[in-house]
């Protein structure tokens, strides 16, 4: 299959008797615990599956979690139709390997009129592509719980999201609707039509998301890992050129640049970072040598200082 | 990170094999703004090397603009999040912060310190292992120190570190650092506090929070940091007895049936003997079986499927045990209550319990005190409030495997849903089950209440008539008995003020005496249908979570809800026994429709219209009900 497979970790050897657990059991331990609280107590849960690492591992830890039954729901890709073509190819990849169905929705209005980050800007792009259609996704379907690959640890306003967090008919994230969470306890109930986004990566670290992929092996979309590409460079962020529908300035010629992705979005919004990393072993020794943060690739995070916390209010992860 | 950095750079597989046998610890911080424990947070992550430079930028910017540090970095400044609290200048939720060092990563729940947020403290404190208490070294142990230090306490956290932050404003005395343990020592012994380590801190200048400062010299103990690395995660639930509250069966296959859970105590090995709770059925376990290849042993804190050596009746919500060791089962317990939600907490009304993977209904009944968290007094209590904790009795639908909190927090720790909102309410620590719940058995008896009723010629059943007061009520229940006795059922009717008269007399017109009143009548209501009795109940019963959880009693279509539906100016205007008036005047207190609110039903079995419909009528068409629904049919 496609797909970067890191080379063989050395794993622990099993103890006899189990000693304490190290981080990365214990955050696992807990995310499995999330998922199948939700399967348990929800009617029709739904696995958003953005193709990225953090969906990579989120997909991982459900396969742990039900074993040897296949995870009991759908992955349902909001696809925005802007997403690198080496994504496309790896998310059809993996579903097939997993044996889960996978729904894509495309906000069809949106195709319709035309709107793309070129077109439109980020921000509409975003609002129509993303968060309505991800609301239409979960209307059409009914799904009353999504599991989404947030980190508390991304941005600050995500300090204080739930792992359930709760959302209104209208799938309005309102901060006094939401539930207090006590120990491992969580509150799924709600009424019809009301929904629940859960996160079971809440707890995890950026570096905590890249440690698991090399321990598990966990395959990741290449784009993760140097290689020399066809970037421009606009407004300090290197874009790569992924299909003809990127128009290039009068002049603009793109370069070959050995870069790679710390995050991956919609290609025109994800700036590249020039790197040798090629390996996922590289890639954390560059990460944390390296002095900027995981979100600075992302255009939409730059907009206001408290921009997620509309967003989120909006429907937006 | 930054001692690993040359690691890092020369050998990142070395580094990588080191990071992943880190543990974890997960801290709580108390103190309030002026504590400086944003600060103290900020300057962790800071020096942990958390913070990247384009976060670094925005910091700085952000200091000059909103910071109260003269334009210098204000990490306190990091760790504010919502837009809200930002410009409100307080933190007004529970964040988790992240941070690593060479051993260990660390979650700390930070949580505001105000009184009113008693709420956010307990939710941090429930999955901490450790709390960090600030103190302001100028002002010494407050009321809020005795506080936080209760609460930690209250949730079973037993290791403390007391921050005395601010030591460079009394000039790093160490009398005054000396003076301040010696006096938060007294009151932690008190309470049951004993595993303290006090460390003299300034967060704004670094001072001990990551190495030990030149500037407390005569300070021999370790540097914040350092501690926190240091301190032995527990390691009791491990060697604790062995439980599983089971979460999911999981039957991909009919050959394959395992159980799903997070281990909660002790380990398993497969040919362990286990007892499944509340049945009582035994069985081994034949394997532990993870994605990874079936395990030889599995540990507390492990999510596991288990399958076992004969076919066994298990569902989510059972536990599994130690065979050799097994939890009590129980349905009445006493336990104490946090309080979550600002619709107050009422006795006698019903609500959902979740405890473990298990979710009952229960009954707060009674509230036997209130506890004052700043002074530690008992006071005597009807109600619970919004950040009030209190002590309970709680009575169960059904019995389940518990532990103490105090011995196993998943065993012992709940949380309280409103049935009718969906929100968590409350959260509870059962201390210990009552004995009248094990000592009382249910009778079984002979005759049932089928028998009952077809000696009757009829099936029994309740109709529970709500509506405001002035409604017609009464008048409509008297009529639909009066036709009843003319067919020759057997019947009874319940007035709200005739009952109010005698069962109910002790009892007045609060929200708390309104769910009470309810739940008698509903209960009495109950032994007469079971007595084969059609049951007319007229009662305001002004509360959908009552009317709710008498509908809950009955079996299925044993209880008919009648909403006499007479607008609030139809019912004043005609206002029969004066009570409008008088209420409007103020003379009456807690008068539904007028200062106490009625609850419409939702969805009621038969809906009556006194605006269009005479009281007769009305009982007719109840009458055709019941023989519709075959009541009084055949």
């Amino acid at each position: 299959m496609k797909g970067a497979a890191p080379a063989p970790a050395p794993r622990l050897a099993p103890a006899s008797l189990p000693g304490p657990l190290t981080h990365l059991q214990r955050l696992e331990a807990e995310s499995i615990h999330i998922m199948r609280e939700v399967v348990a107590e929800c009617e029709r849960p739904v696995m958003l599956y953005s193709i990225g690492k953090d969906s990579a591992v989120m997909l991982h830890l459900a396969v742990k979690a039900f074993h040897p039954a296949p995870p009991p729901f759908p992955l349902l890709h909001v696809d925005t139709t802007w997403k690198f073509r080496a994504m496309y190819e790896f998310r059809d990849a993996v579903a097939q390997r997993v044996g889960m169905q996978l729904l894509v929705h495309v906000n069809q209005e949106g195709l319709a009129a035309g709107v793309g980050p070129f077109t439109h800007g980020s921000q509409v792009h975003t609002d129509v592509m993303k968060t309505q259609a991800l609301k239409q996704a979960l209307d059409k379907y009914g799904f009353d719980a999504a599991f989404g690959g947030a980190r508390r640890d991304e941005e600050k306003s995500r300090a204080k999201e739930r792992i359930f967090s709760f959302r209104s008919a209208a799938h309005r994230w309102d901060p006094k609707q939401q539930r207090p969470e006590l120990w491992s306890l969580y509150n799924a109930r709600k009424r019809p039509g009301e929904s629940l986004r859960v996160f079971p990566l809440s707890n995890w670290t950026e570096l905590d998301v890249w440690q698991y992929i090399y321990r598990e092996r966990i395959p990741i979309v290449p784009l993760y890992l140097a290689a020399v590409r066809p970037v421009v460079e606009r407004d300090g962020a290197l874009i790569m050129v992924d299909d003809e529908r990127m128009p290039l300035k009068p002049g603009e010629v793109p370069a070959q640049k050995k870069v790679r992705f710390r995050t991956l979005g919609c290609y025109p919004l994800t700036g590249a970072i020039q790197s040798e990393a090629d390996t996922v072993p590289a890639i954390i020794q560059e990460m944390l040598l390296a002095r900027s943060s995981e979100r600075q690739g992302r255009v939409i995070d730059h907009d206001a200082a408290a921009s997620m916390e509309k967003k989120k209010q909006e429907g937006y992860f | 990170m930054a001692a690993s950095s040359e690691l890092i750079a020369r050998d990142v597989l070395a580094y990588l094999q080191a990071h992943e046998r880190k543990s974890l610890l997960r801290f709580i911080t108390c103190g309030s703004v002026d504590d400086g424990k944003s600060t103290l947070i900020g300057r962790l992550l800071y020096e942990s090397k958390m913070i990247f430079d384009d976060q670094l930028t925005a910091l700085e910017q952000d200091s000059k603009k909103v910071g109260t540090r003269g334009g210098e970095l204000d990490f306190a400044l990091l760790v504010d999040g919502l837009a809200a609290e930002r410009e409100q200048g307080i933190t007004i939720d529970v964040a988790y912060r992240f941070f690593a060092t060479e051993r260990r990563k660390f979650i700390v729940a930070d949580t505001p310190g105000h009184e009113q947020y008693t709420r956010n403290m307990v939710t941090g404190a429930s999955t901490a292992e450790l709390a960090v208490i600030l103190i302001d070294a100028r002002r010494g142990v407050l009321t809020q120190t005795r506080r936080h230090s209760f609460l930690v306490r209250l949730l079973g956290i037993s290791r403390v570190v007391l921050a005395v932050n601010k030591m460079d404003l009394v000039d790093y005395a160490r009398e005054r650092f000396e003076a301040i343990v010696a006096d938060y020592r007294v009151f932690a012994a008190r309470i049951g506090l004993t595993d303290i380590t006090a460390i003299p801190l300034s967060a704004v200048h670094g001072d001990n929070v990551v190495a030990r400062s030149a500037r407390t010299a005569w300070y021999q103990g370790p540097a914040l940091l350092e501690h926190l690395e240091g301190v032995e995660v527990d390691a009791a639930l491990s060697r604790a007895p062995f439980r599983l509250p089971v979460q999911w069966v999981n039957r991909p296959n009919a050959d394959f049936r395992g159980f799903a859970g997070q281990i909660v105590s002790g380990v398993v090995r497969p040919g362990d003997r286990v007892r499944v709770l509340p049945s009582g059925r035994e069985a081994h376990v034949a394997r532990i079986v993870t994605a990874d290849g079936d395990l030889e042993a599995a540990v507390a804190g492990q999510s596991v499927t288990l399958t076992l050596g004969s076919e066994t009746d298990v569902s989510r919500g059972d536990v599994l045990a130690a065979g050799d060791a097994p939890p009590q089962v129980a349905s009445q317990f006493e336990a104490t209550l946090v309080w979550l939600h600002e619709e107050p907490m009422l006795q006698g009304r019903s609500y959902l319990m979740k405890a473990g993977t298990r979710t009952a209904q229960a009954t707060i009944s009674p509230l036997k005190h209130k506890v004052n968290v700043n002074t530690l007094e008992h006071a005597a209590a009807e109600k619970l409030e919004l950040n009030d904790i209190g002590v309970c009795e709680l009575e169960l639908d059904r019995a389940i495997a518990f532990e103490p909190y105090a011995e196993n927090r998943a065993l012992g720790g709940f949380i309280l849903i409103d049935r009718l909102s969906n929100a968590t309410v409350g959260a509870g620590l059962i201390n210990f089950a009552l004995r009248r719940s094990q000592n009382v058995h249910w009778q079984a008896l002979d005759v049932d209440k089928g028998r009952r009723a077809q000696l009757k010629g009829q099936q029994a059943c309740v109709l529970w008539l709500t509506g405001l007061s002035g409604a017609g009520k009464s008048t409509i229940a008297n009529l639909i008995e009066k036709k009843l006795a003319a067919q020759g059922r057997h019947t009874y009717l319940l007035d709200g003020d005739n009952v109010r008269h005698g069962l109910n007399k002790d009892l007045g017109f609060t929200a708390q005496d309104r769910v009470e009143n309810i739940r008698r009548v509903a209960e009495v209501s109950r032994l007469m249908v079971d007595a084969g009795l059609i049951v007319l109940v007229s009662f305001i019963s002004p509360f959908r979570s009552e009317r709710r959880m008498a509908r809950e009693l009955f079996a299925a279509g044993e209880f008919l809800e009648v909403f006499v539906d007479t607008p609030l100016a139809e019912a004043e205007r005609r206002d029969v026994k004066g009570l409008y008036k008088k209420a409007r005047r103020g003379e009456l207190k807690n008068f539904t429709g007028i200062d106490s609110p009625y609850e419409t039903p939702e969805n009621p079995e038969i809906r009556i219209d006194t605006t269009s419909l005479s009281a007769e009528a009305a009982a007719d068409e109840v009458i055709a009900r019941l023989a519709a629904v075959r009541i009084t049919g055949a």
